[in-house]
């Protein structure tokens, strides 16, 4: 059975809320179950942000996790507050360009992405880290299919210039590639 | 049909236009105020009025104007703002006017903050403001549910001429769930000709909250108690799931509902026969059923973001033939489906000793 616990974490302005939110329209596009609740305190860009995102093939009942079985985090505050909570065997994935902390716990799968080095190299700096790590979750771990992922992207940037469509589909690109060649 | 990703506080709005309502009067505050920002986009869309008062109370008493016409029309806030409106509610519940109020409750007392809680439900349920009166009640605990009971929130309005809450807190407002909107069929509403609406050729009509005649007031404080039974036998909702013959019955409403859920199914999982009772209308409270659910049962457990609101209508319900225990928290602090467990576990242990 399909059940995935979310929790993405990062400063205002990286795009978690954002993230979660494709991530979430990804999972119902498939016919999943799947819920997305975001930090709401006086956040301001700059400050932190937070959300959980919950995709299953069951009835979501809580909508936050003491224990996410997957935990991104973009920044190292976040990389503090966070990596304790994951569940033993859970999947952490770092944005190891802002988190220079090492993860000491032995019992997680932990994925490293340097996604504004790789937005830097691939996308003239462009503000897509978001995207990037996207892509390197689901070529890490089929949460849910590229495919979806792509056309959630599609469904989120309605209505937007197609410029960015277009960016998000290479950063996308970017995340997984940086995974299948070897993270 | 179409499932849209929607945030609470914007699946509100749209389901609240979608069931007629074209007016709409409100006053800025969090975790609520996504559905003033869609609904000044929405409204004008569809020939409706949305207007942001100089605060809670010109909002609420915009509402019973606006309802004295027979419209359909809703306002919004969050605690610290319901209770400005308090005053505005007891009138157009003496008046008999029909309106959604949405509360997106939030820690309290006082100001307090912006997280989630559910320290309304005594505001919300036993009156809230002066006199004796009631308003209909309602929780739902998932964003379609919260869709759902937005229709019906406008139909029991029309139907009971009565105010209606929908008492949803921060994280309904705030979180995303997939939402399709199924417009249901409600039975045939009596003609609005109490409505004032211009003269014309008919006779003069007046809505007024106020009897000087204390028989005249008497009389109508039984008819709306009539209304108030009328509402206990027919409109008395609730939700159950789980074990058929569950050892440990867990109460809670919106949010927390939908969190046991997740107890009971992991509890299930474990070994341990639980189920959950979930009320949707908090008034009427279900009682009778609830009082049917209980037998059998060695506890009951209530839990509650506040620290023993609904306890009460639980302890009445079941007339002490079941032990009622209970676990809160309060100020914005969300239970958790392990801490749950724990405690319920730890019931076993110590208290019950099935």
């Amino acid at each position: 059975m399909k059940h995935h616990e979310i929790l993405i974490a990062g400063f205002g302005g990286q795009g978690i809320l954002f993230l979660g939110r494709v991530l979430a329209v990804a999972g119902m596009l498939e016919g999943h179950e799947v819920s997305w609740y975001p930090s709401y305190g006086p956040e301001m860009r700059g400050g932190t942000a937070n959300c959980t995102v919950i995709i299953s093939d069951e009835e979501i009942g809580a909508t936050i996790s003491d224990r996410p079985g997957v935990c991104i985090v973009m920044n190292e505050p976040s990389f503090f507050r966070f990596a304790p909570t994951v569940q033993p065997g859970g999947l952490l994935l770092v944005n190891t360009s802002l988190v220079r902390a090492k993860c000491e716990r032995e019992d997680l799968e932990v994925l490293s992405v340097p996604a504004n080095d790789l937005a830097k190299l691939y996308l003239d700096g462009a503000e897509v880290t978001n995207t990037i790590i996207l892509g390197a979750l689901l070529a890490w771990r089929p949460i849910v299919q590229r495919e979806s992922a792509e056309r959630a992207l599609a469904e989120c940037l309605r209505g937007k210039r197609e410029k960015l469509y277009t960016l998000n589909l290479k950063a996308l690109e970017v995340g997984w590639e940086f995974v299948e060649k070897g993270a | 049909m179409e499932k849209i990703l929607m945030r609470g506080n914007e699946a509100v709005a749209e389901a609240a236009v979608r069931a007629g309502c074209r007016l709409y009067f409100g006053y800025p505050i969090t975790p609520q105020n996504e559905i003033s920002e869609y609904l000044s986009l929405r409204l004008p869309q569809v020939g409706g009025v949305f207007l942001q008062a100089e605060s809670e109370v010109a909002a609420i008493h915009m509402v019973y104007g606006a309802a004295a016409t027979g419209a359909r029309v809703m306002t919004s806030s969050s605690g610290p703002g319901v209770s400005l409106m308090q005053e505005g509610l007891s009138c157009l519940a003496a008046a008999e006017l029909p309106c959604v109020v949405v509360n997106m409750s939030r820690g309290g007392p006082g100001v307090g903050n912006i997280q989630p809680a559910q320290s309304d439900y005594f505001q919300a349920v036993k009156g809230g403001g002066h006199g004796d009166y009631r308003l209909i009640v309602l929780a739902p605990s998932t964003v379609q549910e919260l869709v759902d009971l937005t229709y019906r929130a406008f139909y029991l309005a029309d139907k009971y001429r009565n105010p209606v809450e929908i008492l949803g807190d921060g994280m309904l407002g705030q979180m995303m769930e997939p939402v399709t909107f199924r417009e249901p069929e409600f039975p045939p509403l009596p003609p609005k000709d109490w409505a004032i609406r211009g003269k014309g050729g008919g006779h003069r009509k007046w809505i007024v909250c106020l009897d000087l005649d204390p028989k005249g007031l008497e009389e109508l404080n039984l008819k709306l108690q009539r209304k108030y039974r009328l509402l206990e036998e027919q409109e008395a909702n609730y939700d159950t799931f789980g074990d058929p013959e569950p050892e440990i019955l867990l109460v809670g409403f919106g949010t927390v509902g939908r969190i046991l859920k997740s107890v009971v199914r992991e509890g299930m999982r474990e070994g341990l026969k639980l189920a959950l009772f979930r009320p949707i209308t908090l008034f009427p409270f279900p009682r009778a059923a609830l009082f049917e659910k209980a037998k059998g049962v060695k506890g009951i457990l209530v839990v509650e973001m506040n620290l023993g609101q609904m306890l009460e209508d639980v302890e009445l319900a079941v007339r002490g033939k079941v032990p009622v225990f209970f676990l809160g928290h309060t100020g914005g602090v969300i239970p958790t489906v392990s801490e749950i467990l724990e405690h319920v576990h730890g019931l076993l242990r110590e208290e019950i000793r099935v």
